[in-house]
Formats: C-alpha cells, structure tokens, sequence
C-alpha cells in the first residue's frame, strides 16, 4: 500500500533537493562584492518606505478563515465523493442539504462585503 | 522494512520540526516548523493506514490551518517590535513533567508482556473511506452529526465574518 506514495516522496525529495541545490549553487558560484547599496533594501528602486514587515489588513484573517471553513467542507465531501453513486439519491439530498446551509453562510459574507477588494 | 524506514525518517523530521516550533524566537520560522511537523503527522497518519485521516491533515492542518497562522502572526505583530522570547519561563517544570511521562511511559512498554498480547484489531473490510462516506448519510448511522456539523461551520463562518467585519456595513456593495 505504501508504494501508492512513491511519487508524492519523488516530489518531495526532488523539491528538497532543487532549493537546496540552487541556494547551494548560488553561495558556491555567486560572485560577491557586497556595497551599501547592494545591501540596503530594494522596493521597485525607490527609497523603502517604513519597515520590510509591516501588520497586514485584517482582511486576509477573513479570507483565511472563509477558506479553512469551506475546507473543512471540501473533507467532508470527500468520503461522500467515493461512493456516492452507490450512496443513491438519499445521499445526494443529504449533500445538498449540507451544502445549503454552508451557502447560508456564504451567502451571508458575500451580502455583508466580506468577499470584496475594493 | 519500507515500513520502518519510512517511520524512522518521519518521526525524525517531525521531532526536529517540532522542536523548531517551539524554541524559535522568530514566529514565522516556527510557524514553518509547525507545519512541517503536521506534515510528518500525515505520513504517521498514512503509516497507520488512515488514509483519510492523513488527507484530513494535509487539506485541513497543512493546508488552511498553517495559512491562518501565518497570517494571524502578520496581522498581530506590532509594526517594530522586537522579537520576543517565545519560550515560557515555566519551561523547566514542563521539562520536569516531560521527564516524569517518559519515565512512566518507559516503565509500562517495559511492564508489557508481549506473550499476553491483545488480540489483534479486525481489519476493517473495504475501503475505509467509501465506508466513512456510506455512514455519514446513513439514516442509522451518522447523519444527524453530519448536518449538525454543518450547522456548526455556519456558526462558525459568520461569527469570523462577524468578529471580523462587524463595524463595516455592507456601505461598499451598495455605492456601485
């Protein structure tokens, strides 16, 4: 059973591997003359304005939340999405009827503004 | 053993991960060390044939859980501040109590006869995933729970969107 997971540990190590391989190749081969200017920050060549991090809307906690929440839906479906031609009917209506009390909410955000950018 | 091998490297990752998390004073370099130790779970998790449990884990905790805590960190630090130091003055009690549950932990595998082991789990029959997906709209089975479940998310979803957007009215839908 275990042989199922070969690619994702191929993907994992070759990913390990290749950022480690760049940064590596980077340090080994990179000439390095470091001046002020090279060193001090960069912000599309203008002089940075404040720090580097700075405290970020409180709009991303939003959108963070929404996503976990609609996650923890998408688990849900999962164990129904396996068998659900055998689930039948009754087990589509039990779906929709799961899925339409999330949309309540969604619906809910959408209508108070929670979903726009400006 | 694949098996083994496997376990070895896992659990290994997952401890110096996990030690990352916790003794790191930058908070975003734990917070990547939390969730790479939740991905060494997943593996646990795959190691123990829980399939569904280790997708759980990596949809839910490496996916959504490890971005709300990057982003929470983003939205709380305050701009300048200095990097505190995380870790709790209480430490060496916890390290006392640690000791204490090793201690026991090694007195009862020691204590454990294998000759009188407990009979072996069943195997459960099937895939286990399709199994879990046919009790959760089963009228006998877990339905109530199911929907109830989502009417916890819903609770949920507004209360973030509330907490988080209360004082604004929906000014912004109305202009255009």
């Amino acid at each position: 059973m275990l042989w199922q997971y070969v690619p994702i540990a191929i993907l994992l190590v070759l990913s390990t591997a290749l950022a480690v391989l760049i940064v590596l190749l980077d340090a080994l081969l990179g000439p390095r003359k470091p001046t002020f200017r090279k060193l001090s920050p960069y912000e599309s060549g203008m002089v940075p304005i404040g720090p580097g991090m700075r405290r970020q809307p409180v709009r991303f906690y939003l959108i963070a939340m929404l996503f976990l929440l609609f996650d923890v839906e998408v688990i849900f479906l999962l164990p129904w999405a396996v068998t659900f031609r055998k689930l039948g009917l009754f087990g589509l209506v039990e779906m929709l009827v799961f899925i339409a009390i999330l949309l309540v909410g969604y619906i809910y955000a959408w209508k108070k503004g929670a979903l726009e950018w400006e | 053993m694949v098996t083994t091998f496997v376990f070895v490297v896992a659990a290994a990752v997952l401890l110096v991960a996990a030690l990352i998390a916790v003794l790191k004073n930058n908070l975003v370099h734990a917070a990547m060390g939390l969730v790479v130790s939740l991905f060494g779970t997943a593996v646990l998790f795959v190691l123990l044939e829980a399939y569904f449990l280790a997708v759980a884990q990596v949809v839910i905790y490496v996916g959504a859980i490890a971005i709300l805590i990057v982003f929470s960190i983003m939205l709380t630090r305050r701009v300048g501040a200095q990097w505190g130091n995380q870790t709790n003055p209480t430490w060496p009690f916890a390290l006392l109590a640690a000791g204490v549950l090793t201690v026991l932990f090694a007195l009862m595998v020691r204590g454990w006869n294998p000759d009188q082991a407990l009979p072996a789990a069943e195997a459960v029959p099937g895939d286990v995933t399709a199994r879990l997906g046919a009790a959760l709209v089963n009228p006998g089975g877990y339905v109530v729970p199911f929907e109830v479940a989502s009417v916890l998310l819903l609770a949920a979803l507004i209360g973030a969107v509330y907490v988080a957007w209360g004082g604004r009215k929906a000014e912004k839908s109305t202009q255009r």
